[in-house]
């Protein structure tokens, strides 16, 4: 199978690759940050999925399967340039797969579509609606690919498209929301609160990709693996040490004192859980996680010990 | 076990049939080490403090979803509290209950957090219907937060159940097995609700009694379980339809608080 990958030089984007590649599939990648030293069975562009270079990779492959995970959180990027990368690159994606006639496209989006709040059920099934935008607005333009992904359903009939929603990576490769949160000695917390967090190990979110290549599902599917686990016992169990402060104090004080940089909405998700029903998804593809709760942590404590 | 667990509790924890995850926390949150010092707690509450008395605990299923439908006896949590408390000590294999809490509780730092590694989940329909559809026992008050707010001498009363409950136990095929509470009114008695201190707090009220704080007294509790009633139906019938089943299983609880009260 012919696959594309835009976003190939994310860690997890990686990991996928080289799975795709060892199993004898033609692998491409397309990232404006490149891969240095990507395996010789790997094609990577260095261009932006947005210009007309990566257009080309598309029209000579004429690829099976595209994977887009060409994405970014406001983590990574907290400029304007976020909106252009997340909706621009999402818009041109689907243009590509439409005019160069891609059998199946696989969106990768992430479980915090749905948002957190007080009010939120305690999961989030794939037919509900983005309801807490309006504390998180740093969301949007992730909740806009995701939807611009999702109406590509009816927008193409033609052409298979799946849109994950995959709930926190946590495991060797230290990438990811949470794994970034708790990277450090100490990890503030908001007093008085103790989300749960749903996450998987890199090497399972590999699993569901290829699953996901392999069974083609059409529709919007949530993506997770073992049971959620709350906060201050993951903080706990990664050797960690808990600093919970009130909500004021915190939202005060992230981004200096070492403590991790969050946008003022992200305090929600400190606050109450986002966990999302992936039924749909072990239905339509029959995935089943490999790695438990207990170890994707041992596997983040050994990787980056503090 | 760890600190403040009384043995009898962390075994009855360990009967308990549910998927403990690797760590001891359920696909909810419920977390086995704090579900063990609550219940811990509640129990010298239960046996010693309130000296609670059960009849009909036989009829709370002992496998599969259903529905505790009660009374509130007055004054805040206590009545809930005994409740989740006889079905972890009264039952064999022991049950753990799951209230569907008020939304502000949600919002308050530490009670949320408590409420939710206890299994206490907020009152959403989506989280009540999970849970049934997950076949585990759900205790609903369909007096809401007016029937905790009931004075001293309107204590053994009862006020407008609300329908949701029973639409949901339509919709799930959810026996319902029918409970009166007595004698938490006189565990607490409110004598006034302060409603605008309350809203300032976050809460939508402060309830007083005769020496002004809501420290409950040493009063004997009972809790009477009636035979369970089965509804055939969607859930999505008219109003007047669920009304009218709504009404048998509130004259159900009716009875079960005079039968309560009839008891020396």
């Amino acid at each position: 199978m012919k696959v594309l990958i835009p976003g190939i030089s994310t860690p997890i984007a990686r990991l996928f690759a080289k799975r795709l590649a060892e199993r004898g599939d033609q692998v491409v990648g397309v990232d404006r940050r490149g891969w240095p030293d990507a395996p010789a069975n790997i094609e990577v562009h260095k261009v932006d999925v947005r210009k007309r270079a990566a257009e080309d990779v598309f029209r000579k492959l004429r690829p099976d399967a595209v994977v887009h995970m060409a994405t970014v959180s406001h983590f990574a990027e907290v400029t304007e340039e976020r909106y252009r990368i997340n909706l621009g690159g999402t818009q041109a994606v689907f243009e590509h797969c439409q005019n160069y006639g891609v059998p199946h496209v696989v969106f990768v989006g992430r479980h915090t579509f749905y948002g957190a709040g007080p009010e939120s059920p305690l999961y989030h099934v794939e037919e509900e609606p983005p309801l807490a935008l309006a504390s998180f607005p740093e969301l949007a333009d992730l909740v806009a690919a995701d939807l611009h992904a999702s109406n590509a359903l009816w927008r193409h009939p033609e052409m298979a498209t799946t849109v994950l929603r995959f709930c926190y990576t946590f495991g060797v490769t230290g990438h990811g929301t949470l794994a970034g949160f708790v990277r450090g000695k100490r990890v503030p917390t908001v007093a008085g609160f103790d989300p749960l967090f749903q996450f998987m190990h890199e090497s399972d979110v590999v699993r569901a990709l290829e699953l996901a290549i392999d069974k083609a599902p059409r529709g919007v599917f949530n993506v997770a693996g073992p049971a959620p686990v709350p906060l201050s016992m993951i903080i706990r169990l990664t050797g960690r040490t808990r600093v919970p402060l009130p909500e004021p104090l915190l939202a005060a004080m992230l981004g200096r004192f070492g403590l991790p940089k969050l946008a003022r909405g992200a305090i929600e998700h400190l606050k109450y859980p986002v966990l999302v029903d992936h039924a749909a998804f072990r239905r339509a593809t029959g995935f089943v996680h490999e790695v438990d709760e207990r170890g994707a942590i041992d596997s983040f404590a050994r990787a980056f010990p503090v | 076990m760890a600190l403040l667990i009384h043995p009898d509790i962390a075994a009855r924890v360990d009967r308990l049939e549910i998927p403990w995850s690797s760590v001891g926390v359920d696909p909810y949150g419920v977390e086995k080490v704090t579900l063990s010092r609550f219940f811990s707690g509640l129990r010298w509450f239960y046996r010693h403090y309130f000296r609670v008395r059960v009849t009909g605990a036989e009829h709370i299923p002992a496998r599969g979803r259903g529905m505790l439908i009660g009374n509130h006896s007055g004054g805040v949590a206590i009545d809930g509290a005994m409740v989740l408390a006889s079905c972890m000590l009264e039952l064999e294999p022991p049950r753990l209950a799951q209230g569907m809490a008020e939304k502000f509780i949600e919002q308050i730092p530490f009670a949320a957090m408590t409420t939710s590694r206890c299994g206490q989940f907020t009152g959403l329909p989506e989280n009540a219907e999970r849970l049934l559809r997950d076949d585990r026992l759900l205790m609903v008050f369909p007096e809401g937060a007016r029937g905790t707010a009931k004075l001293y001498h309107q204590r053994d009363s009862l006020v407008d159940f609300g329908t949701g409950f029973m639409r949901l136990a339509l919709a799930t095929g959810t026996p319902i097995v029918p409970f009166a509470v007595c004698g938490a009114g006189d565990a607490l008695p409110t004598v006034y609700n302060a409603y605008e201190i309350g809203r300032a707090f976050g809460v939508p009220y402060l309830p007083f009694t005769p020496w002004l704080l809501p420290i409950p007294v040493p009063a004997k509790i009972s809790i009477h379980y009636g035979e369970p009633l089965r509804f055939e139906g969607t859930g999505r019938e008219d109003d007047e339809i669920v009304h009218s089943y709504v009404e048998e299983v509130k004259s159900r609880v009716a009875q079960l608080i005079e039968f309560g009260r009839s008891q020396p």
